[in-house]
């Protein structure tokens, strides 16, 4: 089974959730399809999607909640 | 007792200003930091500087635990807020408080009554300055809503109680449309602020954005007369001038007397905003809200009174009266502030952190950069986009324009988008230079001129 990445497309504060009331947009173990959402980018106070380019199942993420992450960092792993 | 070592929990040109300051009245500087501004300009320029946590504001600039521990470490006796992050959060002045610290700014419970959007307009209300017709006080029930619309008529507006800053207003032109906003309104309040009350105001048409700068020393109250910020993008200001432009006399006396009468009900401390929507057609102003901090367009005030208002705010939290008399207080010229932002006016100001490869600023009279920026700096991605403030001050409105055209021609920041080209634009139109705006102009106008922003 072929292991993937989804990267983020931007510098920021990366997110799991579309608000902090709301459940994750992905759990670990879910199903991916290109151009679902798996989480949030927030650059200088502007939100924006992260939309995977990848299908599969999502493995694990790579980066915990509200941390900051550069352009091009590694997100999370997908496998099939 | 006057202040000796001061923790500037803030960063970037705010924290800079503030340090500036500091040092011109003898105070020691300890510069607050995240990880990610390890190299910024405020750290290199700062007496000591001191870690509170990494890049995102929520475990830095936020953490009030961390910063509070940070002002015990470096011996701090006294913290600023600046503005933005904690400057108008009340559990933080009262934090300080607690821990000794001098919170430079209001008490923890004058920045909760003017945080909560009702109370204010109630206390404004007592103390006679001018509201916009609408609600009360916090209306839960689209029924209730119905009566207050007798009063106001429509489009009417949707506030959240506890918001600010422009956050989450809706306007409503019929019935329709409020039945369909109101439970939106109501969700995204509860989402934002965990507050989920609102209030409805009526939508003053084509209303210029006035706001009186107000300096306490928690018994008495002066101004420093008005600034005109009517020139804003989704209800974010732009471009800030002082005086404001075509103000009758006769108006900015009742003005800024209203303005005065506000914060001193409240005893207010510190230097502060009591801001108004003027309809010029009419002459009436509505009071909006009071912000208790510096604000960013402090230095058009500054430019026009001559007055430091950052050593003044240092100088009362260390317990000294007001440095001034009113009548000591005077105007001369016209200033006028332009944001400059790390966004990028062709790509819908999109915000866009990166290298600045190279800087070069402009110079010459009547001009003033407030900005912590060198050439190779990386703006980090994890606060707001501000740049550099331009203000340049001339001995009428034209003289100032004319300055900021050619201060705007001499700037040139390298390696990312700015939104200097904005200004280039702004600054020759004729509307712009007639004054003939409002709150609601600039939009139009930049979908208007969208080709030559690009």
């Amino acid at each position: 089974m072929a292991k993937k990445e989804i990267l983020s497309p931007l510098p920021g504060t990366f997110y799991r959730r579309p608000a902090p009331d709301q459940p994750p947009y992905k759990g670990e173990g879910d199903a991916v399809a290109v151009g679902d959402v798996v989480g949030l980018v927030e650059v200088m106070k502007s939100f924006n999607e992260v939309k995977s380019e990848v299908a599969g199942r999502l493995v694990r993420f790579l980066v915990e909640n509200e941390e900051a992450v550069m352009a091009g960092q590694p997100l999370a792993e997908l496998e099939g | 007792m006057a202040i000796r070592t001061l923790l500037i929990a803030n960063r970037s040109e705010i924290a800079l200003r503030i340090q500036r300051a500091a040092r011109e009245l003898g105070i020691r500087v300890v510069q607050a930091h995240s990880a990610a501004d390890r190299d910024s300009l405020p750290v290199r320029l700062a007496d000591e500087a001191v870690e509170i946590g990494p890049p995102p504001a929520k475990k830095s600039y936020l953490a009030i635990p961390a910063i509070i521990e940070a002002a015990e470490k470096v011996g701090a006796d006294a913290v600023h807020p600046g503005y933005g992050f904690l400057a108008e959060n009340g559990e933080f002045a009262d934090a300080c408080e607690v821990e000794g610290l001098v919170f430079v700014g209001p008490t923890g419970d004058t920045i909760r009554a003017m945080g909560d959007k009702v109370e204010a307009r109630r206390l404004a209300a007592e103390a006679g300055v001018p509201t916009v017709p609408g609600s009360a006080g916090r209306i839960h029930e689209l029924e209730e809503a119905r009566e207050v619309l007798e009063r106001t008529g429509f489009p009417v507006m949707i506030k959240a109680a506890a918001g600010g800053g422009g956050r989450g207003i809706r306007v409503a032109r019929d019935g329709d449309e409020l039945a369909r906003l109101w439970p939106q309104a109501r969700a995204e309040a509860l989402a934002a602020f965990g507050d989920g009350g609102l209030y409805l105001e009526k939508r003053i048409e084509r209303a210029r954005h006035v706001e009186v700068q107000v300096l306490g020393d928690g018994h008495r109250v002066i101004h420093l007369f008005e600034r005109d910020c009517s020139l804003q993008r989704r209800r974010q200001k732009v471009w800030e001038e002082a005086p404001a432009v075509r103000l009758d006399p006769a108006i900015r006396e009742k003005l800024c007397a209203a303005a005065v009468r506000l914060a001193e009900r409240v005893r207010y401390k510190g230097a502060g905003t009591v801001e108004f929507l003027f309809d010029e057609a009419s002459g009436a102003f509505y009071f909006l809200e009071m912000n208790t901090r510096i604000q960013v367009e402090h230095p058009v005030t500054e430019e026009i009174t001559g007055i430091d208002l950052v050593k003044a705010m240092l100088e009362i939290a260390g317990g000294a009266p007001l440095p001034f008399r009113q009548e000591e207080v005077g105007v001369r010229g016209h200033a006028i502030e332009v944001r400059i932002n790390a966004e990028d006016p062709a790509r819908d100001f999109a915000p866009h952190p990166g290298r600045i490869a190279s800087l070069e600023l402009p110079g010459g009279p009547g001009v003033r950069i407030d900005a912590a920026l060198f050439a190779g700096y990386e703006v980090p991605p994890f606060y707001d986009s501000l740049l550099v403030k331009l203000i340049t001050r001339g001995r009428d409105r034209a003289e100032a324009l004319a300055r900021l055209e050619r201060a705007l021609a001499e700037l040139a920041i390298g390696g990312i988008p700015t939104t200097a080209g904005l200004h280039r634009l702004l600054v020759r139109a004729p509307e712009v230079r007639n004054w003939d705006v409002h709150t609601d102009w600039l939009e139009p106008w930049l979908q208007s001129n969208r080709q030559k922003l690009a």
